[in-house]
């Protein structure tokens, strides 16, 4: 399993530290020394899922590199809520070009890491990209599968917020089925956003049998950090797919972040899970099973589907896709397990 | 210019961006009252000592526990752990199983002989305790902290009041009393047996500066039950108080017991181990009405033990020889009271035991101005002060729930009290936190973890002898036991908030400093409260 090797029954072993666990088996997030990679003072909106989700990924690779990294990142609100010019919040060598280039700067970086290691000169230093859902799964799409198939050196974390957030919600290929964003109005037969086939990147990623993919949320800290040192000790083309709830896009309260990248996990709403080379190798069970219902209410991007006369069909498809799933990934509670 | 080519500015960083400004509610961080602290009668602090016995630091734990009560390995037999009744884990899976740790704790102290911290520096006040039941223990030995002379007068020639001659040894082995009294009169209290005290007054004259009352309540309640001369009746307090002479109390084959308190249960179970092959409890009302603990009831009914529901004994030393009993059958009306039916029973009894309440011998009280009885109780203030300056009370004369916990607590409010007195100052209590409520919690960051079941003695051995009945924790699930303990309300240094801050903004202290918010960019978006496995953190709004 994906989580801290400790007895199940140490006091908070969900939480971020454990004052009853040697130093060693804590998270990084728990430790005072911990690069917060991403410091104090950036513009994202309280409660940004984006801004933990990034701190807790690059801090987690930064401790797994011995903090020989160097970052580029994709246009999107990480860049302009992190380094409004020319301020920066970034504690790490970091680079940002375009909206839809990320990965292939990376690629580029790695190539140049490569040479002078050839040539002698510099150290190992490792290449992470990252951008959010519109500058992965939408604009940077086709660098990213170009570096796929190449397997260059390089982590891809994408944080999906199901959104284009900083220009004012609209929709990306990521924004989930029934969603009202600014550009798929609750309006019509079918408000929100339409049904569609889905764009998945994690599977996408996965049918380019690289050594590593995953997903993850904010709301697993653990997992998540397993994942990000697993990834940067493998070599080769890398993907992890981080669900960071936006409390602006989503309309939900700020302080509830975390509790609903819980729900979209404990719900089948998005499955997190690890795989190599095109295999799924491991799922992060569901603990407490709960309708989709639990997730979508708290949220105003779908107040629509809970008007005067609930949208049941739509619930129920909703839950349909939650139930796939939970049967495609083998999430469901097992017994023993926590 | 050093700049490269087309830079106009150089790098800063964005902690020139003071992004508390934006923040309407801030956090702050709490400590509320946990639940089983605040049901604890003796008033301890056992989230506290919990903390240590986590971590597997079982002496700090002790120490920390006994702060509040020198008798922790008493307590975690014969304490009815209201504290467990509060807890919050009660709401997940089962309440923690805090007086088996209590017990744990007492007994390694035991074990390992460790002391009690040193007392403060001599006062030179004498406080005179009269009774060495828990209330005078408790009293003495909080008193003995505070740097005052505690001396005990006991009338009995053995100390522990209660403890020793009301509760049945298969609760409470004598040599677990002996040790944490010895470990008292280590600690510096004086303790005189066979000696009575006739006059209070004369006695606060011959240097005593205040006195404490903990003669407990004694004297057996009566009922006129009319009976011829064969038939034994007795009372429990002369049963249990004779268990501890040397030759056994004879009660016979088939023993009743009349009454539906715990001492009932006491005596009957003693019968039994006595060799009573029948022993049986008459009482007047239902199960659910009964005054005795339930799970008390539980184990007297699995030892063998009857209850004759619904009845009174209204006649004893009837027939031949004398020992038939006449049972009435009772009913409940409609406000719950029994009432008679008229319907009569005959039972074949060797002995009739009365377990109908006890009162408080005040006989030594009777020149003493001021004081207030009321109920055969005697009335004190909230110090546990009597109607007379300087004359405090605590335990089973002073109060109507009468347990050993109680009376503990009434000790050191009383100590606390007499202290703040003899500087001619009113001690004031501290002011209690906000209790942390199940529903002020992140239950989500608790693992699930059932509650370890204590080893019962077999049913035979109960039956037959004095054993105790219950077992104790043995380290490992003693350890397992403490950390089910979610920590209510108190930062257990989990680091939560540092973690989930999507601002950085909450400074780690280190070990044992806990935590610090920097409010120059917390944006008060709340998540670390929200997060807080106990409840150590609340939201409140900014004010401009």
């Amino acid at each position: 399993m994906s989580l801290q090797p400790v007895k199940f029954y140490q006091t908070g072993t969900f939480t971020v530290g454990n004052r009853l666990l040697a130093p060693e088996e804590r998270s990084v997030q728990a430790n005072m020394q911990r690069t917060s990679s991403l410091n104090s003072g950036h513009r994202a909106c309280q409660g940004c899922g984006e801004a933990l989700g990034a701190r807790y990924a690059i801090d987690a690779a930064m401790n797994a590199t011995n903090r020989q990294l160097i970052a580029a990142n994709a246009t999107g609100c990480l860049e302009v809520f992190s380094t409004p010019y020319p301020e920066t919040s970034w504690q790490i060598p970091w680079i940002h070009s375009l909206f839809g280039n990320a990965a292939a700067v990376a690629t580029g970086i790695a190539a140049a890491i490569k040479v002078k290691k050839q040539k002698g000169q510099g150290g190992d230093v490792r290449v992470v990209a990252q951008g959010g859902d519109g500058g992965t799964t939408d604009i940077g799409f086709g660098c990213l599968s170009g570096m796929f198939e190449r397997n260059d050196d390089v982590l891809y974390i994408c944080y999906d917020n199901g959104g284009y957030m900083n220009t004012g919600v609209q929709r990306s290929s990521a924004t989930p089925p029934a969603a009202r964003t600014a550009t798929t109005m609750p309006l019509g037969p079918e408000p929100g956003n339409v049904f569609d086939q889905g764009k998945f990147v994690p599977a996408i990623a996965m049918a380019h049998e690289i050594p590593y993919v995953a997903t993850a949320t904010v709301a697993d800290l653990r997992d998540l950090e397993y994942k990000v040192t697993k990834a940067m000790g493998i070599r080769g083309a890398r993907y992890i797919h981080i669900l960071v709830p936006c409390p602006l896009g989503w309309g939900t309260a700020s302080h509830d972040t975390i509790r609903m990248a819980r729900l979209a996990k404990e719900t089948g709403i998005f499955p997190v899970f690890e795989a190599e080379y095109g295999e799924v190798k491991s799922v992060l069970a569901i603990r407490r099973p709960l309708p989709v219902e639990e997730y979508l209410r708290p949220q105003k991007r779908y107040a629509h589907l809970f008007g005067k006369s609930p949208a049941v069909a739509t619930i129920a498809r909703i839950q349909a896709l939650a139930d796939k799933n939970i049967r495609k990934y083998r999430l469901q509670a097992r017994q023993g397990e926590h | 210019m050093d700049k490269p080519f087309a830079i106009t500015l150089k790098p800063g960083s964005s902690l020139a961006n003071h992004t508390g400004s934006w923040r309407t509610t801030r956090p702050e961080y709490v400590d509320r009252l946990p639940p089983c602290n605040a049901a604890c009668p003796a008033g301890e602090n056992i989230q506290g000592w919990l903390f240590h016995a986590e971590s597997g630091d079982y002496e700090k734990a002790w120490h920390a526990l006994v702060e509040n009560n020198p008798l922790p390995a008493i307590m975690g037999r014969v304490c009815y752990h209201p504290c467990e009744g509060g807890c919050n884990r009660q709401h997940m899976d089962s309440a923690v199983g805090i007086n088996s740790v209590e017990r744990f704790l007492g007994d390694e102290a035991n074990k390992h002989g460790w002391k009690f911290a040193p007392a403060a520096a001599t006062s030179g006040r004498r406080v005179l305790v009269i009774g060495s039941g828990p209330a005078g223990l408790s009293a003495a030995y909080h008193l003995t902290r505070m740097g005052h002379k505690a001396v005990i007068y006991e009338e009995a020639p053995l100390a522990g009041g209660m403890m020793r001659f009301g509760i049945p040894k298969y609760r409470l082995p004598r040599e677990v009393l002996d040790t944490e009294i010895q470990r008292l009169l280590d600690f510096g209290v004086e303790l005189h047996l066979e000696t009575k005290v006739t006059d209070v007054q004369e006695m606060m004259k011959g240097g005593f500066d205040a006195v404490f009352l903990g003669v407990g309540a004694h004297i057996a309640k009566r009922a006129y039950i009319p009976a011829g001369d064969a038939n034994k009746v007795l009372d429990a307090v002369a049963v249990l108080r004779g268990m501890e002479d040397h030759d056994a109390p004879l009660l016979g084959r088939r023993v009743v017991v009349y009454g539906g308190g715990n001492t009932a249960i006491d005596v009957a179970r003693t019968a039994k181990r006595l060799g009573a092959e029948e022993s049986i409890i008459v009482y007047r009302r239902t199960r659910d009405k009964m005054p005795a603990h339930d799970f008390e009831v539980e184990e007297a009914l699995q030892e063998g033990i009857s209850i004759k529901w619904l009845s009174t004994i209204t006649e004893a030393g009837m027939g031949e020889r004398g020992d038939d009993i006449m049972v009435e059958k009772m009913a409940l009306d409609e406000n719950g009271f029994p009432q008679p039916t008229g319907e009569f029973e005959r039972m074949e009894a060797d002995s009739v035991v009365l377990a109908l309440g006890q009162d408080a011998d005040l006989s030594l009280l009777e020149n003493v101005p001021g004081l207030v009885v009321d109920k055969g109780m005697i009335q004190v203030d909230a110090g546990m002060m009597t109607g007379h300056p300087g004359v405090f009370a605590g335990g089973d004369m002073a109060g109507n729930e009468r347990t050993v916990t109680v009376a503990v607590g009434h000790g050191k409010k009383a100590a606390r009290a007499i202290d703040a007195w003899l500087r001619g100052e009113q001690y004031a209590a501290p002011p209690k936190p906000e209790l942390a409520t199940f529903d002020r919690m992140n239950a989500w960051y608790y693992s699930d973890a059932p509650k370890t079941m204590r080893p019962v003695l077999d049913i035979i051995r109960r039956q037959s002898t004095f054993e105790e009945v219950l077992g104790g924790l043995d380290e490992t699930n003693a350890l397992f036991e403490a950390r089910r303990c979610m920590s209510c309300g108190n930062c257990f240094e989990c680091d939560n908030c540092y973690g989930v801050c999507p601002d950085n903004a909450v400074i780690k202290l280190g070990p044992g400093k806990r935590f610090q918010f920097n409010y120059d960019y917390c944006k008060g978006c709340g998540i670390c409260a929200t997060e807080c496995p106990c409840g150590a953190i609340r939201i409140v709004a900014e004010e401009n």
